[in-house]
């Protein structure tokens, strides 16, 4: 940050101490970022790059493949939210009441264990359940054949209906511990007199949770919210792992973040097409502001924030 | 280990009976849940030391002597050239982390400690990048990189890192800061002490248990990470770990025994830095560091 250098007492170590972090973050973050809404207006014509204004959103929305391909994956990332905001976060919730309840033995081992899976690549967990549910390894239908259910057995990730909630659940499997954390820490930080305040007037177990713990941490639970949301827009990794850049079966999981990768790198037959690509990243960075903007304005300033 | 925590349970003696079954009801449910969440690791790990046919025909049992084979392992070192993949890892997970703790930690500093015209808006800016994600600008950092010609070095992949990890690590470590006396450091400060001595000689060493939750935040994507190794260092002698196992896995499909090992090699060296500094991260989680 320039500091303007004519007022008397100019510190320069404050410059000092700022200048790596700043050049650092704004020169591979910031510019690039700039650089990819601008690209976003440019098209590559007779090998130049010419100045085309919004024709490249106008093709993303209005060209008929574009668009289809462009609403496949906005919708697919959709649900991949809501399956997130609507199981791994109650998951998360419920694990953490638990886990936060007095004088449970093994608290130590069980956050531990619930932990794991969050520290894994991608890659590893996309690869691992693909083995465990493939149908030609048997260790998922055997395993529901031991609790009678085998009929219900199909190779999931391999049908177009069921593929983009399996990967969804996969990942809710993998961040649950994400969730479990933050509100474990919220409900430590809820200070003991208030429980025994309740628990003086009669309030216990899930009246507790439901009248006074929840409240208390329903800013953590925002949080939360946002967290996934921003994370789940920005998925790729899981799902380029588990499917492939094409998003199979027949694009039944292309979010947007394999549909920016396809069309910034192309696959097979299609050429790569890096103006594209940057007009679908900054649709992404519109929908991402959009959320966050609706987070910190609509949602963050009503949540009441208790002082202990 | 334990979390010492005060326990408010003082006459609740009547309600014995629905406590227990109550304290019974929240172990069955952990205990389900443990299980799912270690379940595919612990089958992937106990399959790759099993032959071939014991895989498929007891995929859920554990190797014995009859069934036990290092075969996949063998594959693995062999065909594979992991003991590079890791070392690169290595080299990029440590050398950004450092970057992000030391420039985060000066930032930090500076926004925490002293009042100047644009501090607000500064940290704002440096804000601004826990929420948008790095990935949007791939683009145009693919086409930097390549005008620089670090494409396929291990600096493309540090610079990016570095630039991820600093916002959060920034906006943690100046909460923290701000919690720190004035007190010592003015007195630092009458005993001569440059600003710049304070920040290393007093600051640095009483953020310690936040820079450790920082560490472990900003390592665990970078060392997981798939998409920059993918798009900015493809090369074989650059390859990380994460996209090593994933291009390897995938010319073995068929290998069974080497995609097991090969899933196990990935999953050990990041279990067992998870297990040592698991304490540490609940620590710094539970004390307040995010919130």
């Amino acid at each position: 940050m320039e500091e303007k250098s004519h007022k008397p007492p100019f510190r320069s170590h404050i410059l000092v101490f700022l200048a790596p972090a700043f050049l650092i973050y704004t020169s591979f973050m910031v510019i690039p970022l700039f650089g990819t809404l601008q690209m976003s207006l440019y098209s590559q014509i007779d090998g130049v790059q010419k100045f085309v204004g919004l024709a490249n959103f106008a093709t993303l929305f209005g060209d008929e493949r574009w668009a289809q391909s462009f609403w496949n994956a906005l919708v697919n990332n959709t649900w991949f939210f809501v399956i997130h905001m609507l199981v791994q976060n109650p998951i998360g919730i419920l694990l953490a009441a638990l886990l936060s309840s007095n004088k449970l033995r093994m608290r130590a081992f069980y956050r531990t264990s619930i932990f794991i899976p969050t520290i894994l690549s991608f890659v590893i967990v996309g690869f691992a359940w693909k083995l465990i549910l493939s149908p030609l390894w048997g260790v998922a239908p055997s395993m529901l054949d031991a609790i009678g259910l085998k009929s219900l057995f199909a190779p999931w990730l391999g049908k177009e209906e069921y593929a983009l909630t399996t990967l969804a659940l996969i990942s809710v499997w993998q961040f649950v511990g994400i969730p479990m954390m933050l509100i474990y820490a919220a409900m430590l930080s809820i200070p003991d007199e208030v429980l025994e305040a309740a628990e003086c007037d009669g309030l216990s177990g899930n009246a507790q949770f439901w009248k006074i713990k929840l409240p208390l941490i329903l800013p953590s639970i925002g949080i939360i919210s946002i967290l996934t949301f921003v994370g789940n827009f920005n998925a790729f990794d899981l799902i380029y792992s588990a499917q492939g850049a094409l998003a199979g079966p027949n694009y039944s999981t292309d979010v947007l973040g394999t549909f920016m990768f396809r069309t910034f790198f192309g696959f097979q037959l299609q050429l790569g097409d890096p103006n594209m690509g940057s007009a679908i990243a900054s649709a992404m960075f519109f929908i991402i502001l959009c959320g966050v903007s609706i987070y910190l304005f609509g949602i963050q300033t009503r949540l009441r924030r208790y002082q202990f | 280990m334990t979390t010492s925590q005060p326990t408010s349970q003082s006459i609740s003696n009547p309600m014995l009976s629905s406590n227990t079954a109550r304290a019974i009801a929240a172990h069955a449910i952990l205990i389900t849940y443990t299980i799912i969440a270690l379940f595919p690791v612990v089958v992937i790990v106990i399959n790759s030391f099993k032959s071939r046919n014991a895989i498929f025909r007891s995929p859920l049992s554990p190797p014995n002597s009859e069934t036990f084979s290092l075969i996949g392992y063998e594959t693995v070192i062999k065909q594979g050239d992991f003991l590079l993949y890791f070392q690169n890892s290595l080299t990029v997970t440590i050398i950004s982390l450092t970057m992000v703790l030391f420039f985060g930690a000066m930032a930090a500093f500076a926004l925490a400690e002293y009042r100047f015209k644009l501090n607000l808006l500064t940290g704002l800016y440096l804000a601004l990048g826990i929420m948008i994600p790095i990935r949007l600008g791939t683009v145009a950092i693919l086409q930097m990189m390549v005008a620089s010609g670090l494409v396929n070095t291990l600096t493309a992949l540090i610079l990016v890192y570095t630039a991820q990890g600093l916002p959060l690590a920034i906006f943690i470590l100046s909460e923290f800061m701000q919690g720190i006396s004035d007190d010592l450091k003015n007195a630092g400060r009458i005993d001569g002490l440059s600003e710049y001595r304070i920040f290393l000689r007093l600051v640095l060493p009483l953020v310690r248990p936040a820079m450790a939750t920082v560490a472990v935040f900003t390592m665990i994507p970078i060392w997981n990470d798939l998409w920059f190794p993918l798009i900015l260092a493809p090369a074989e002698e650059v390859k990380t770990v994460t996209l090593g196992a994933q291009v390897f896995i995938g010319q073995f499909v068929t290998n069974w025994n080497a995609v097991l090992a090969s899933l196990s090699l990935a999953i050990v060296p990041v279990l067992i830095l998870y297990l040592i500094f698991s304490k540490q991260l609940i620590k710094g989680i539970t004390s307040g560091a995010v919130k």
